[in-house]
């Protein structure tokens, strides 16, 4: 009577094992089956800025962000000025996606009363099996439009203009790390400082770690190429986090960089954080869709 | 004794040995599957159309594999939203099911007609494995079958965390629509 117990389970448990192995053979066969091509590695960071610099990052199709840039004064401006919070700069831009690669932008900011637009391409995007960096190329102008000393009055319109090109390489190396590269060139039709050169170049180096799936902590360090620019100037290292919130994204950072335009971030800094001119700030993007993603519908 | 022995061996053989292949076998691999939220401040839709899905008739096997990242959104910041902090798709790639239709014995290729039928397995996603039990149609049509289908799942119990933050733009439950047309499978159909 045992015996046949035995067997009767064996055939039970044969018959289910048939099944299983059925279903997962088939299962094996689906999962071989799907036509999904190498894919581009999405969100190698959360925002369009590092922290003060670009990202590789562009907005999707029809995807207009709106970006809200502060920065308060310097920490050791001390108690009377409330350590920076008495005073302020700001940056207003938008941002519009004409492609899933293709970005331009405008921005005014209060610093120097400076206008800026830029166009930035997505020429490469890194490939799960296949290329491993995302390379967006970058150009921007800017405008100053504050109105000259008296005594300089002679100056032209082009000397109020500034442009900045960067190839910015990304690489996402897991889901918490992506580091980023950018090699740039500012070219100032007037310099800054009478032994300053037009052309300063610099190298930008930075990235993000993910402390959570929606908190990544972020740092920024732009290093000017030897020359006028470097002499008299700093280089910039920031440090910040990214929080986001749906569709928002908040980036609180420390910088030594005053203004969020590159023509002042990359070669005009004068303060060092080891003399305390740090300056905290943050960045606001919210994201708006206006078109629709022509390739997903 | 020695019968019984061979008589268990082959049992546990035939169990384990690869399932019978035969013109049972329907498949597809543009299948279709679209989820749908509807919430107080938005309403959140997307739609797949690379759901790779097998339907063994013999057997009433029947098992999806859906590629998380080709779920389409109208916003492509949802979509990024989706697969990095919701589904997690570069951990968890492909939801499957993996089950039965249970009535299959009704349906008959041999008339175009439409069946209720019923499904019963383990739906996984975001790496976590539900058992499932919906209604659907299967319809002879020619040489085709079409199935569909609609459920709902809630996020929570995939594990999948909604944030304080948005709980007002994400449904309790996720509507699931899926529609597929079968086509009989033969070996290098893929």
């Amino acid at each position: 009577m045992k015996k046949w117990r035995k067997l009767v389970l064996v055939a039970f448990l044969s018959v289910w094992a048939r099944n299983a192995a059925a279903q997962d053979d088939l299962l094996q066969l689906a999962q071989a089956g799907d036509t999904l091509q190498p894919e581009s590695v999405s969100a190698t960071f959360k925002a369009t800025r590092l922290v003060n610099g670009h990202t590789v990052e562009t907005n999707g199709a029809g995807a207009l962000l709106f970006l809200i840039s502060h920065r308060f004064g310097t920490l050791n401006s001390g108690a009377y000025n409330f350590w920076g919070l008495d005073q302020s700069t700001i940056r207003l831009a938008l941002e519009y996606g004409i492609t899933n690669r293709f970005t331009v932008g405008a921005g005014r900011s209060s610093l120097e009363k400076t206008y800026d637009g830029f166009l930035k391409y997505k020429l490469l995007p890194q490939q799960t099996n296949g290329f491993p960096f995302t390379v967006t190329l970058f150009s921007s102008v800017a405008l100053r439009t504050l109105d000259w000393p008296a005594s300089e009055a002679n100056y032209e319109f082009a000397h109020r203009l500034t442009y900045t090109y960067q190839a910015l390489v990304a690489r996402k190396f897991s889901e918490r790390l992506s580091l980023q590269v950018a090699p740039t060139l500012v070219h100032r039709n007037l310099a800054e400082t009478g032994f300053g050169e037009p052309d300063v170049f610099a190298v930008g180096a930075g990235g993000r770690f993910k402390l959570s799936k929606r908190l990544s902590f972020n740092a920024e360090y732009y290093y000017l190429v030897p020359g006028g620019a470097a002499d008299a100037f700093k280089n910039s290292l920031s440090v910040g986090v990214d929080v986001e919130t749906g569709g928002h994204v908040f980036q609180l950072m420390f910088t030594n960089a005053q203004g969020m335009v590159e023509k002042f971030f990359i070669p005009r800094n004068p303060g060092s954080w080891s003399s305390g001119d740090i300056y905290f700030g943050f960045n606001i993007s919210r994201v708006f869709q206006l078109g629709k993603d022509k390739q997903s519908w | 004794m020695m019968a019984r022995g061979f008589f268990l061996l082959g049992l546990v053989l035939w169990g384990w040995c690869g399932p019978a292949t035969g013109q049972s076998r329907y498949y597809t691999r543009t299948g279709f599957i679209s989820f749908f939220s509807k919430a107080p401040l938005e309403d959140i839709e997307a739609q797949n159309r690379q759901v790779v899905s097998f339907l063994d008739l013999k057997t009433g096997d029947m098992v999806f594999s859906v590629p998380m990242k080709a779920f389409q959104f109208k916003k492509a910041l949802m979509q990024e939203h989706f697969n990095e902090n919701y589904v997690e798709s570069d951990k968890y790639p492909k939801a499957t099911f993996k089950g039965k239709v249970l009535n299959i014995q009704a349906v008959n290729l041999a008339q175009d007609r439409l069946y209720k039928v019923q499904m019963e397995g383990v739906l996984t996603i975001h790496g976590v494995d539900r058992p499932i039990r919906t209604d659907g149609t299967l319809e002879v049509k020619g040489k085709q079958l079409l199935g569909k289908s609609t459920f709902s799942v809630t996020p929570q119990e995939f594990n999948i965390e909604i944030p304080f933050l948005v709980r007002e733009h994400i449904a309790k439950r996720i509507a699931i629509t899926v529609n597929v047309v079968y086509v009989p499978y033969v070996e290098k159909s893929l």
